[in-house]
This record gives C-alpha cells, structure tokens and sequence, in this order.
C-alpha cells in the first residue's frame, strides 16, 4: 500500500465498508462514486454550497471538504440513510408541502443541515434557522418556504413531545 | 476540479509530523476547511498531506496562569460551546458565530485558521486585538511568537517551514476588559467585507490600551493607532475622523466602500468598549 491509495474501513449508514481509496479522493466523492450513494450532491467543491453535506460522527461536514481515508474508522451517514430510517420523514414531507423545493440539487444537504439544528430540542425563531441553514444555498425558492417547512416540524415535533 | 495526486500520512506524534515537514512540498491537514478547498482548486499541490487530527492533548481549552491556552487543534464549534472561552476570552467568544457555517465550524480548528492567516479571517484580527502569542513547535523545540510579529504578509507568517502551530494563547479577561467584536459579510458566516476586533481596557469613563485590529482591509490583520487613540478619550466621531486605515479594492468591495463600512463598524465597536461588561 503506498501512500497515495490507502485502505480505509468505516460504517456508511449502519453498514460496514472497506475499501481502498486514493489519498486524494474526498469524502463525497467517495460516496456517489465509490459507494454509489449519489443523494449527496457536489455543488460548488470548496465549502461554500452546502449541497455535499453528510453527518460524521453525529456532526454535519462538508463532504467536499474531507477526505475519504480521514473517514477510516468514522460513521458517516448520507441523506439515504437519514432518509431510509425516518429520522427526516416528517422534514422531508414539510418541504413537499409547503414546496421548500423546486429543482432538489440542494435539498439533502438542506434536510441534514436542518435535521442537525432540530434534533438539539426545542422551537428555534426563524432568525436562528436562517443561521443554520445559512452555509447552505438554493437558488430556486428563495429561502422562505424551507424556513416554513423547518419552523413547521419544529413545531410540530416540541408539540408531539407535550 | 478534484486535487492532483498527492500523498497523505497521518502523524502520530507532534515529533513525527515535524520531521515529515522536512520531506518536500509537505503540508500539514488539520481541519482542512481552507487547505481542501485550495486542493480541489489546484491552487495548492503538495507532494505529502500530513494529517496531525489524530495527535492528542493538542486540543485543550484552559487557564494557565493568567492566560487562556487553546490547543492549536481545538475545534471552532468545541470553542463555541465552551465555557472557558466564554468567561475568559469573551472577544473569541463573540467572534466564533462569524467564522464560517455549522458544517464548517464542527471541522476547522483554531490552531488552522491563524496559521494560514487569510486577511479576511476573524481569528488573526483577534490574536492581534488581544496582544495574544502562539506556540510554535519545530525541529529545535517550543518557541513564542506575538501576535504582533506573526502576521507577516498575505497567506504569509513568521512561522518557518518545518514549524508547528501548537498552541494559542490570549490574556485571561478580568474586570476591566472591554472587548467588542463586528463584522459585515454579504452572507451569515461568510468571509467579512470587513470586521472589526477590539480590545481595551476600562480606565474611569475613558479606555486605556486600546487596540482595534481589522481584517479584510489588506494583506493582514492591520491596526489603526490614530483611531485608537482618538477613541481612548472616549471620543467616537474622532476615532473614526481619525481612521488611519488605507484598504485595496477587492472582489467584494471597492477602497472607498470599505473605508465607509470601517468607519460604521467603529462606531459600533466602540460602543461595546465604552458599555460596561461584566
């Protein structure tokens, strides 16, 4: 094994992986193209969009700003498998209807972006999911309506704690 | 783009990643926010990235002896949750919600942003603001470098080539610290337009050692001693009459806008100096 390619083992979404990967290869990369695992989008490639975002080890990161053999031993969990085990089924069916989408190339980071600010508790003001979602661009809706669909599950979610 | 081929290792001591720096165009990966994006741009191409994120005792965030000690690889959202930051070092307390986004925040170290000095970075303008020192390891040991003697150019510090930011530390904040802290940005979290970071100290209704320290105004963080001490007389239409600053045009703004933008950050930045803190 060289430098430049190294073996890497971790857990995508609860299942263990090994595979060999080129230093240079970041962790998003690694997932559409390694891992097929193509929900995370590559927008702008240097930390700016948001659309690559994934959770590592509980935390949201910039998928295009790590690199895959940083992840060796990391569990790294992608909009399929917040998706796959419901954890953002009620996010995703706020942002269906109050069309806090129109084209979706930045919704799976938006959704990680915002299931990281709602899962700390409590109904964050309008002004503080602005902030959260603030590392995070959508070029089509203007914004108003994700924070609709934020505000709304938020709500809802502190509602069903009650 | 996607980076040029490069090798990658991953240190496992202080020692060894030292001695890796010695090997050719071998750079060091600490939160990467800003070494990962270059690489993807090509605008950097090292032969060897050295991961340092596995060494440990190197992200503590403490009080030693009057000042506060921040592990170079603490990370921006630890120091945001932290409470010693907020007790003793309430400007890099105040500064932390600007530096970045929450994804960038939980990655990016502290030790990394100073280290590679963007002009527009709020923690430079801070370490200076604060007359803060860090701690540089290299092959013949430990060594203090100020705030002051740093910051040498763009991108450029007086740390030598085979040096290790290891620690960064700023005077503990007492009674009669005031600090104040603003930044403009066309978006929350963005790099700053330009920003302001300030430090002084209570002296009756006036200030004493006052230090106001901007960045996006040129190539480093950059004082303006007129201004500061205009505004130790507690007089704020003088400080900013007498702004000593002279900022390039950049891809944000032009001189001219900047240098108004400067002045109305002052003005707010004065007032938390001259508002009495706990």
């Amino acid at each position: 094994m060289s430098d430049h390619a190294l073996d890497i083992s971790l857990t995508v979404n609860g299942e263990r992986v090994q595979e060999r990967v080129d230093a240079r290869t970041t962790l998003v990369d690694f997932l559409r193209e390694g891992l097929a695992l193509t929900g995370s989008h590559v927008g702008c490639e240097h930390g700016v969009c948001g659309a690559c975002t994934v959770r590592v080890n509980g935390e949201i990161v910039r998928g295009c700003l790590m690199l895959a053999v940083q992840c060796d031993g990391a569990k790294v969990e992608t909009i399929e498998g917040l998706s796959d085990s419901g954890e953002v089924a009620d996010l995703q069916a706020a942002f269906e209807q109050r069309n806090a989408l129109q084209c979706g190339y930045c919704t799976p980071g938006m959704l990680a972006a915002a299931q990281d600010l709602l899962r700390r508790g409590g109904v964050p003001s309008r002004h503080e999911i602005r902030e959260h979602l603030s590392g995070n661009y959508c070029r089509c809706t203007g914004y108003h309506a994700i924070v609709d669909a934020v505000e709304a599950v938020a709500q809802a979610r502190a509602g069903a704690k009650k | 783009m996607k980076p040029a081929p490069f090798a990658y290792k991953k240190a496992r001591s202080l020692d060894e990643a030292v001695a890796l720096l010695g090997e050719k165009d071998a750079r060091l990966l600490a939160g990467g926010q800003s070494l990962i994006a270059t690489l993807n741009m090509r605008l950097s191409a090292p032969n060897l990235l050295i991961d340092i994120n596995g060494l440990t005792n190197l992200d503590g965030i403490s009080v030693k002896g009057g000042a506060v000690e921040i592990g170079a690889l603490a990370r921006h959202a630890q120091a945001e949750r932290s409470d010693v930051i907020a007790k003793h070092a309430p400007l890099i307390a105040r500064a932390m919600p600007h530096i970045g986004h929450p994804a960038i925040r939980n990655r990016g170290t502290l030790g990394g942003s100073i280290a590679f000095a963007d002009p527009a970075a709020e923690l430079p303008a801070c370490l200076l603001a604060l007359d803060g020192e860090i701690e540089a390891t290299g092959p013949k040991g430990k060594r203090t470098i100020k705030a002051q003697d740093l910051f040498k150019g763009l991108f450029e510090t007086a740390l030598a080539p085979q040096e290790v930011l290891t620690a960064i530390r700023v005077p503990a904040a007492n009674k009669d610290m005031r600090v104040g802290f603003a930044e403009l940005a066309r978006r929350h979290g963005d790099y700053a337009i330009v920003g302001l970071a300030a430090s002084a100290r209570a002296d009756g209704k006036s200030l004493a050692d006052v230090r106001l320290a901007y960045f996006g105004v040129g190539n480093a963080p950059v004082r303006v001693k007129k201004a500061e001490t205009a505004l130790a007389s507690a007089d704020i239409d003088a400080a900013v009459a007498a702004l000593d600053l002279d900022p390039n045009d950049d891809v944000q703004a032009t001189a001219k806008v900047k240098k108004h933008l400067a002045g109305v950050l002052l003005r707010r930045v004065a007032k938390q100096l001259l508002e009495a803190q706990p």
